[in-house]
């Protein structure tokens, strides 16, 4: 009885600290959402309560879509984030492979120097990244953040990616090539599908720096029409009036995208547990 | 069609050198097995003979042609696996029929070859399964009818049975024997499993650290081991080894005696003895006795044997069947 006691106790702590850190997760969030909802008086007012129907309106939403090419905004960051992921998990997954599969000299350098970009945050190099734009003439082009970000995505793709592919059986990839299989079929056929649930982390850790970034497309693509979500909300906040209701309708706006692309990809993760493939 | 010739081959990873020089004749039809001790080299030989890994000097020859550059998919080969290594996407006929898929042969002769191997492994009813939905049994047979449509001038096994339970492994054995039979064609197995060596081969390769230590028939390995390594090796329970001093004997510097070749009498014999252990099998009585003589030495008599322990006992060996072997291990022969 005692055992079942402290199990029930032990498990009943473990959750209260789950729920307490989801609550802090998510307040932010919640606040956002909330105040998005209300008007301006009343988000100063009582920034923690919930719309009621007097303080309701849909201001700041209105604003949004009325000034400003918002969707354009929405459009540009969207394809900076699905082509820089597609270009970090396609460019990433075959570095790992070539550095878990073949040896040669120089691997564990290779796998070393291309990992160390994880520790090496990619802002330091920024002014050689916009003199290199500049020369390129790439600047106010979303060519320059893909570009960017690919190359900010790849070392914790590479790492994480060859970590997994290491696992995958040896004897398969023998299998495939014994049956005739390419490198290159063997590589997209029979490995790719089971690290899928790694790709899905790699996506997912990629993604949210990518969509939330605000120092890049600030430095590198300001212009009208290059400008990402996150460049677009600052557009609200002045330096003497700052419109919150469009500033956190702009962000609630924002969240939904990342939101489906997450659930995109945690499917994927599930469902990417392959069984069955060896023993 | 399926001779294999390898000559001095070498391999080395770094400075490590994994198999220092492997001669070997394999004739058409035969049945060989490479066993020894995990380490020993015998599974990098195998991926050597498939084109799996670069042999660092050295020559292949199948069918008397040099394969060292040949891809793995173009020697005519087939390889069966200790984890089955099956396609986890594709159902079994897909992944029985791919490799003759990316060769390019028509739709009808993969057809029909697929078939034929389904019907031989009995794995009609699971054609349109995937590997996932199968039992550990069937996949390895999947992974053997892999194999056999290929219709592959050589067959490869790496200890294509490790990874099943007792009972199965004993049947799958029997099917890659009578397999054997059927197909007439050259098979190379690996194993650390001398059971499975003893029971399926024509002739069995004893490898150790990277070199070949004796080749021959079954029965030659276990009447005639070359040294002490294939005298411990082969036979289970291991052969007694006892030094030549402690029993007078000259020129030799130790004998080797089977525990089969002991005979156990409660009131005489040569060696008085007390006993540690027994072990009682129905068919078998294991019995572990020290004796003053000789240390410890196992006897295996054959039925049911009320010896227990601490009884005191005399062994007799049959002196016909010892085996002496000189200083650097090697037998020595009359």
């Amino acid at each position: 009885m005692s055992k079942a006691r402290s199990s029930f106790l032990r498990t009943g702590l473990v959750h209260l600290a789950l729920i307490t850190y989801t609550l802090i997760a998510l307040f932010p969030v919640f606040l956002t959402l909330v105040n998005s909802l209300k008007s301006r008086n009343a988000i100063f007012r009582e920034p923690m309560a919930l719309p009621t129907p007097k303080t309701f309106s849909l201001i700041g939403y209105e604003t949004v879509l009325s000034q400003g090419d918002f969707f354009g905004y929405f459009q540009n960051s969207l394809i900076v984030t699905v082509v820089s992921i597609a270009l970090v998990l396609l460019f990433g997954a075959m570095a790992a492979f070539a550095l878990s599969e073949y040896r040669f000299r120089g691997n564990t350098m290779m796998g070393l120097y291309l990992a160390l970009g994880i520790m090496i945050p990619i802002r330091l190099g920024t002014v050689a990244i916009l003199q290199g734009m500049v020369a390129t003439g790439l600047v106010n082009t979303l060519t320059s953040l893909i570009l960017v970000y690919t190359a900010q995505g790849l070392p914790l793709a590479i790492f994480i990616l060859s970590e997994f592919m290491r696992t995958v059986s040896d004897d398969l990839k023998s299998a495939g090539r014994i049956d005739g299989l390419s490198e290159y079929a063997i590589f997209f056929r029979l490995v790719l599908p089971l690290v899928r649930p790694a790709m899905a982390t790699v996506a997912v850790f990629t993604m949210i720096p990518i969509w939330n970034d605000l120092w890049f497309p600030l430095i590198l693509a300001p212009g009208e029409a290059t400008k990402t979500i996150t460049l677009g909300a600052q557009m609200f906040i002045g330096q003497y009036v700052t419109n919150w209701n469009a500033v956190l309708s702009a962000l609630s706006l924002a969240i939904l995208p990342v939101l489906v692309l997450y659930v995109i990809f945690s499917r994927q993760l599930i469902r990417g547990i392959t069984s069955g493939a060896v023993k | 069609m399926g001779s294999l010739q390898l000559s001095s081959i070498r391999k080395s990873f770094g400075t490590h050198e994994v198999l220092k020089g492997i001669d070997l004749e394999v004739k058409d039809g035969e049945f060989v097995i490479f066993v020894g001790p995990s380490g020993c080299g015998k599974s990098t030989l195998l991926r050597v003979i498939a084109g799996l890994e670069d042999a660092t000097s050295g020559s292949v020859r199948i069918d008397g042609a040099e394969v060292v550059n040949t891809p793995p998919a173009k020697r005519g080969i087939a390889m069966v696996f200790q984890s089955y290594a099956l396609y986890p996407h594709l159902t079994v006929k897909d992944n029985m029929g791919l490799g003759l898929k990316q060769a390019g042969e028509g739709k009808a002769v993969i057809e029909e070859r697929v078939a034929k191997a389904s019907t031989m492994l009995s794995l009609d009813p699971y054609l349109a399964r995937r590997p996932a939905e199968l039992s550990g049994g069937q996949r390895q047979r999947v992974a053997i009818g892999r194999a056999i449509v290929r219709e592959p001038k050589l067959f490869l096994f790496d200890e294509p049975l490790s990874n099943l339970d007792a009972a199965l492994r004993v049947q799958t054995r029997l099917e890659i024997a009578a397999l054997h039979r059927r197909l007439k064609a050259t098979m190379i197995y690996v194993t650390h499993d001398q059971v499975e060596a003893m029971t399926l081969a024509d002739k069995i390769v004893v490898l150790n650290a990277g070199a070949i230590e004796q080749i021959g028939s079954p029965m030659e390995l276990y009447n005639r081991p070359a040294n002490l390594f294939v005298a411990g090796f082969i036979g289970s329970p291991q052969m007694n080894f006892i030094e030549a001093g402690r029993l007078n004997e000259q020129g030799a510097e130790t004998i080797g005696i089977r525990p089969e070749h002991i005979t156990l009498s409660r009131e005489a014999g040569t060696w008085k003895g007390r006993v540690e252990h027994v072990e009682h099998l129905g068919a078998d009585t294991i019995v572990y006795l020290e004796t003053e003589v000789t240390g410890l030495l196992t006897v295996r008599l054959f039925g049911e044997h009320p010896y227990a322990t601490d009884d005191v006992v005399f062994a007799t060996p049959d002196a016909a069947s010892m085996h002496r072997f000189d200083a650097e291990g090697r037998a020595i022969r009359a």
